[in-house]
């Protein structure tokens, strides 16, 4: 397995963790009543705004440590440069990313035209981030190994 | 995602070239060597720019290095 391939495996999973932990927090919030009556948007608001700084940190230093231990495990250098396989991948991943995340914007709205609780509308578009990205990472993982 | 009909002698090459390894061809193209590795296996067919590059590498025209193949060979 090549080094993109395992970045990808690792993503996937980091991207998972740094979700579910963070939603536990949320949830807890959510349930003490936070999400109630007038304040709803600011909350959810506030959640997808700490989300992005807490998501990027969270990657950078996940980043950090698996190209640590692959270098340790394998004795080899993670890739210094992306050539242009590299970037063609990331471009077609990114391209269905976005797929799935217009998607889900559109089932968010879809959500509003249904009468349904602005909380819905909320939790829709941030499960969409997450299926979009991990998506993404997937698509990654199958350029990679079946070919472009 | 469609068959790669360009097949290439880039294994040959190497091979004649004092057994150049997928490494120092890397290098010497730009390019890493995941990407020759994909090139030459058929899973990835490179950039003009690129192709050009390994054949020059090899001091061999283009032809000699990559062929195009259609689906039914007819072309």
């Amino acid at each position: 397995m090549s080094y993109h391939e395992k970045r990808s495996i690792v993503s996937i999973i980091s991207t998972l963790l740094i979700y579910a932990v963070y939603f536990m927090f949320v949830f807890q919030r959510y349930q003490q009543g936070s999400a109630h009556s007038k304040n709803v948007f600011s909350f959810w608001g506030s959640v997808i705004l700490i989300l992005i700084p807490v998501a990027i940190a969270a990657k950078i230093i996940i980043h950090i440590v698996s190209v640590i231990i692959y270098k340790i495990t394998t004795a080899e250098d993670a890739p210094c440069f992306s050539d242009e396989r590299d970037k063609l991948i990331e471009l077609k991943a990114t391209r269905n990313s976005q797929y799935v995340f217009c998607f889900g914007f559109l089932l968010a709205m879809g959500s509003q035209v249904l009468h349904m609780p602005p909380s819905a509308m909320f939790i829709i578009l941030i499960f969409s981030l997450l299926v979009s990205d991990i998506f993404g990472e997937i698509s990654q993982l199958f350029y990679y190994r079946k070919g472009i | 995602m469609g068959k790669c009909h360009i097949r290439n002698h880039i294994r040959k090459l190497r091979f004649t070239h004092d057994e150049m390894t997928q490494q120092q061809l890397a290098e010497k193209t730009g390019v890493t060597r995941q990407t020759i590795m994909a090139i030459e296996n058929g899973k990835y067919s490179p950039s003009l720019e690129l192709a050009f590059s390994i054949a020059r590498v090899f001091t061999t025209p283009l032809e000699e290095v990559f062929s195009y193949h259609a689906e039914d060979d007819s072309i």
